[in-house]
């Protein structure tokens, strides 16, 4: 085993680890836990049996397979990025629509006591 | 004079809603001049989080006033004043600037073109329109421009100034916004014309005279006068291809 694939198992269980911990205090919600547990994993196997992804690699016609590594790698990270962007997005919609009700309901609250004095 | 007192007799059913934020130096006299222009309308100043004493003096001055908890745009605070007047009833929606760049007394022609109880219908305050006369750098002119002849053959309506705040609508053009106005900063004068456009909606101009405001900067230098042009074309563009907005109330949740 050599330098980098240690380097890679260690942050694959340094990943694992924390990504267990943030769910087990209820940091992480089950469908963010199970993308980043699913991620640690994949990368423990290969650093473990790098030529498992070699072999993948070749068998793509791909000559250099760190190279590959590196452009999955970006192109997961940038799907994983568009997708909290759309995740925020849908947050602030339904923030906006809760500060609008807010908004009318102190009005209508207002608008009572007003009433009733 | 008697389309005039015809407003009036109607001003009952009006809701004015005036988004603000921190516009305390203007929002008191323009709240006044609507008032004055319609006695028996509803005036409802939205305050969007205002730092200054906005809340106040609007309701000093006769509106009826909502605050909203944080800042949520201009977008934001008509919605709240859409949702507004369509629960209280009211069948005539203004909207006006609180800045006081536009002028009351030209409500009642705006409400003339109006037909309370039919098909959506819109009618925008346009500033270019002949009356008035405002001086703003070449790109945002040209941004305008361009905006306006898109929307011009989108609606198959002469329109001038599409990104004008001041606008009146009818019960049938509230419902479709009360729930959807886009709150994005342009999406909510050029986005929205383009989805009310879209659901059949009825839109037209009436030229009003463009004050000074009473206060506030206009924000209009050459750059950003640039990067407001590039921002047209864009949301202008995403305005056209995107869906039909649904609420996110009635959003499914995914599984």
């Amino acid at each position: 085993m050599t330098g980098v694939h240690v380097i890679a198992l260690v942050s694959a269980l340094a990943t694992l680890s924390v990504i267990i911990e943030l769910s087990r205090r209820r940091h992480l919600h089950p469908k963010y836990a199970m993308l980043w547990l699913s991620v640690g994993l994949v990368i423990a196997v290969f650093a473990i049996s790098p030529a498992l992804f070699n072999r993948g690699a070749h068998a793509l016609g791909v000559i250099s397979p760190p190279a590959l590594l590196t452009v999955l790698a970006s192109l997961f990270l940038l799907i994983v990025c568009v997708y909290l962007s759309w995740e925020v997005g849908r947050l602030e919609d339904k923030t906006r629509v809760l500060a609008e009700e807010i908004a009318l309901l102190r009005k209508d609250v207002a608008d009572e006591s007003a009433q009733h004095s | 004079m008697t389309d005039v007192n015809r407003a009036e007799d109607r001003s009952r059913n009006v809701c004015v809603v005036i988004p603000a934020l921190n516009e305390a130096e203007s929002v008191g006299i323009v709240v006044k001049e609507a008032k004055a222009v319609l006695p028996d309308a509803t005036v409802l100043v939205v305050d969007d989080g205002s730092t200054d004493d906005t809340a106040e003096l609007a309701g000093a001055a006769g509106a009826e006033v909502i605050s909203n908890p944080f800042r949520l745009g201009v977008g934001g605070a008509v919605r709240v004043g859409l949702r507004y007047a369509q629960s209280r009833g009211h069948p005539i929606v203004v909207q006006l600037d609180a800045d006081g760049q536009h002028d009351p007394r030209d409500i009642p022609r705006m409400m003339r073109m109006l037909d309370p109880d039919g098909p959506p219908q819109i009618v925008i305050g346009a500033r270019f329109a002949g009356a008035g006369d405002v001086s703003v750098p070449r790109a945002r002119r040209i941004a305008m421009s361009l905006l306006a002849r898109y929307m011009s053959r989108m609606t198959g309506e002469r329109l001038t100034d599409v990104t004008s705040g001041f606008r009146v609508q009818n019960r049938a053009a509230v419902s479709i916004f009360a729930r959807t106005y886009p709150a994005d900063y342009l999406s909510d004068t050029v986005e929205s014309l383009v989805i009310a456009s879209r659901a059949g909606t009825v839109i037209s101009q009436v030229g009003v005279a463009m004050r000074p405001r009473y206060a506030g900067r206009s924000t209009q230098s050459a750059w950003r006068a640039g990067a407001y042009l590039l921002r047209v074309v864009i949301t202008l563009a995403l305005a056209v291809i995107r869906r039909r907005p649904t609420s996110a109330e009635h959003e499914e949740e995914p599984l």
